[in-house]
């Protein structure tokens, strides 16, 4: 039973590092249509990112509280990865902005190999450690769970973000103009929405969320690479798919399913006869059954309108 | 208020406006009637800024507009309800009307004129928190027009706003609009099919065959021309 628990609970940190990925597909989705494919290579420079800020800022991080230092480097990978998203939208993808919707998606998969190479260039191939700003410590040793501060801080994180993210679509002037240029652009625009500004701004707030899953990733998992991106990018988009593409709660509810069907799989890999190396194939079954069975997603609706 | 000259539109090869021209008075309700496919919300649209204009000019207050991005052109004070109303379907009643005073900064104001549209249609404050899209066909087109009033126009073009809408609420919906025009002074112009009831509330009448002005003239005249009475009001 606590190894089921145990189990769970890794599924469950996880899983919500794919639900920040998989937020930003389905608000992109939501506001242009169309799957932005280069978003998991957003998640992988902002794991970089948060790499070459510790290099940089290394000494002054080291002499702060480590709660502090996290966050900074949080703050800004995210304040600079949301600034590369809204240049990938203006450079990209903007100029196709009335152009059929399969060539912007497949500019999309342009511009994520684009990166990845440029990556590969700049960072180099190999794999390099992700430095450990949070430390090695285990706080959970309740009924023999192994939880460690790096957990507590993913998963607190981010919730908090998910949060901040409720309060600013539901709460917020941005976030209706976000909402209402979904619905029906032509209709916002009518009620003096600059569209552009709003899809600027959901792609910076999208790819904040990225670099954020990015730097608790590595955190995690820390060794990373320019090709980190491509698995969990595309789980996160059969997270976003799984909960209904465009509906936010959805794309956080997909996440933490896929987190813990992937996990509990790879656990439990002897008793349900599946080597645990086929834990990354998990996903795309369940995008299959998803697709066969209810494409609209979890919470995604079949949208029926008067007119 | 409103002056459009020789506008020309075209969808691809397809010319829809061949040079239509017409003058919106301040403070007056003008309609503009005409048949199917004749190129009325497609003027609208070019006036607005939802589509672009190969030639001609739309001026408003005096200040060339044409062609101006559609967001650009609420801000100046001329809101545009388009056909089949595109309310925002999931946005409850309340958030419809917030997001159509989206460029307000004025909150005692906003809410002044939130009052305003409950007292004008108070079927609204009824289903204030009803998702817009499970309204019924003419609340949703009260919903459009009094979103619209929410963004504090100077002038209103109102696309069919008769369109597929019980008798019943068209008569009070016609009632609102020139309420509208009379207590607000907000200029108005109206494009209907339903030429007989947008005679019956405007001053004067633009004619539009495909893409062609046919005929202006005062609302009374245009009522009794045997040309108008035999396409347009039947017989």
């Amino acid at each position: 039973m606590s190894q089921f628990i145990q189990q769970l609970l890794n599924g469950l940190f996880l899983g919500s590092i794919y639900a920040l990925i998989a937020l930003g597909y389905t608000m992109v989705y939501g506001v242009l249509r169309f799957i932005n494919f280069a978003h998991g290579d957003v998640f992988m420079l902002g794991a970089f990112t948060g790499l070459y800020l510790n290099k940089l800022m290394g000494p002054i991080l080291a002499a702060l509280p480590w709660p502090v230092a996290i966050l900074i480097v949080l703050v800004l990978s995210m304040a600079i990865c949301a600034a590369l998203g809204i240049l990938i939208e203006w450079l990209a993808y903007r100029p196709l902005r009335d152009k059929p919707r399969l060539n912007v998606l497949i500019t999309a998969i342009g511009v994520s190999l684009l990166i990845e190479y440029t990556g590969q260039l700049v960072f180099g191939a190999t794999q390099q450690p992700f430095p450990a700003i949070i430390p090695k410590v285990n706080v959970g040793g309740l009924g023999g769970l192994t939880v460690t501060m790096t957990q507590v801080i993913v998963s607190v994180t981010a919730v908090a973000l998910m949060i901040g993210l409720r309060f600013i679509v539901m709460k917020t002037k941005m976030g209706m103009a976000m909402r209402a240029l979904s619905l029906n652009p032509t209709a916002s625009s009518l009620m003096g929405v600059n569209n552009s500004v709003v899809i600027s701004f959901t792609f910076g707030l999208g790819s904040a969320l990225a670099a954020a899953g990015g730097i608790l990733y590595a955190s995690l998992y820390p060794s990373i690479e320019p090709f980190m991106g491509i698995l969990p990018g595309l789980k996160a988009f059969v997270a976003a798919v799984l909960g209904g593409i465009g509906n936010i709660p959805g794309a956080a509810l997909g996440g933490l399913i896929i987190g813990v069907t992937e996990t509990l799989v790879a656990g439990y890999s002897d008793v349900l006869g599946i080597p645990s190396g086929y834990r990354d194939g998990v996903a795309f079954v369940i995008l299959i059954l998803i697709l066969l069975f209810k494409p609209s997603g979890l919470l995604g609706k079949v949208e029926r309108e008067k007119v | 208020m409103l002056e459009i000259e020789n506008l020309e539109v075209s969808y691809g090869s397809i010319k829809a406006l061949h040079g239509v021209s017409l003058k919106v008075p301040q403070g007056s309700i003008v309609t503009l009637i005409g048949a199917n496919g004749a190129g009325k919300s497609t003027t609208l649209r070019a006036i607005s800024g939802l589509i672009k204009s190969r030639s001609g000019k739309v001026k408003y207050d005096g200040e060339d507009i044409t062609n101006l991005p559609a967001h650009k052109i609420v801000a100046k004070g001329l809101c545009h309800v388009p056909e089949g109303r595109m309310v925002f379907a999931n946005l409850t009643v309340e958030e419809n009307l917030r997001m159509g005073a989206y460029l307000r900064n004025d909150k005692a104001g906003v809410a002044e004129d939130l009052e305003f549209s409950f007292q004008m249609f108070p079927r609204l404050k009824e289903r204030i928190y009803q998702a817009a899209g499970t309204m019924s066909g003419g609340e949703q087109q009260m919903l459009a027009i009094a979103r619209a009033i929410m963004s504090k126009p100077r002038c209103l073009m109102l696309d069919e706003p008769s369109l597929g809408i019980a008798p019943m609420l068209v008569r009070s919906i016609f009632e609102q609009i020139v309420a509208i025009n009379k207590e607000r002074g907000i200029t108005i112009l109206l494009v209907e099919q339903n030429a007989n009831l947008a005679l019956a509330i405007s001053k004067h009448g633009y004619v539009l065959e495909t893409g062609n002005v046919l005929l202006e003239d005062t609302s009374e005249a245009l009522r009794k021309n045997p040309q108008v009475r035999e396409a347009y009001l039947g017989g």
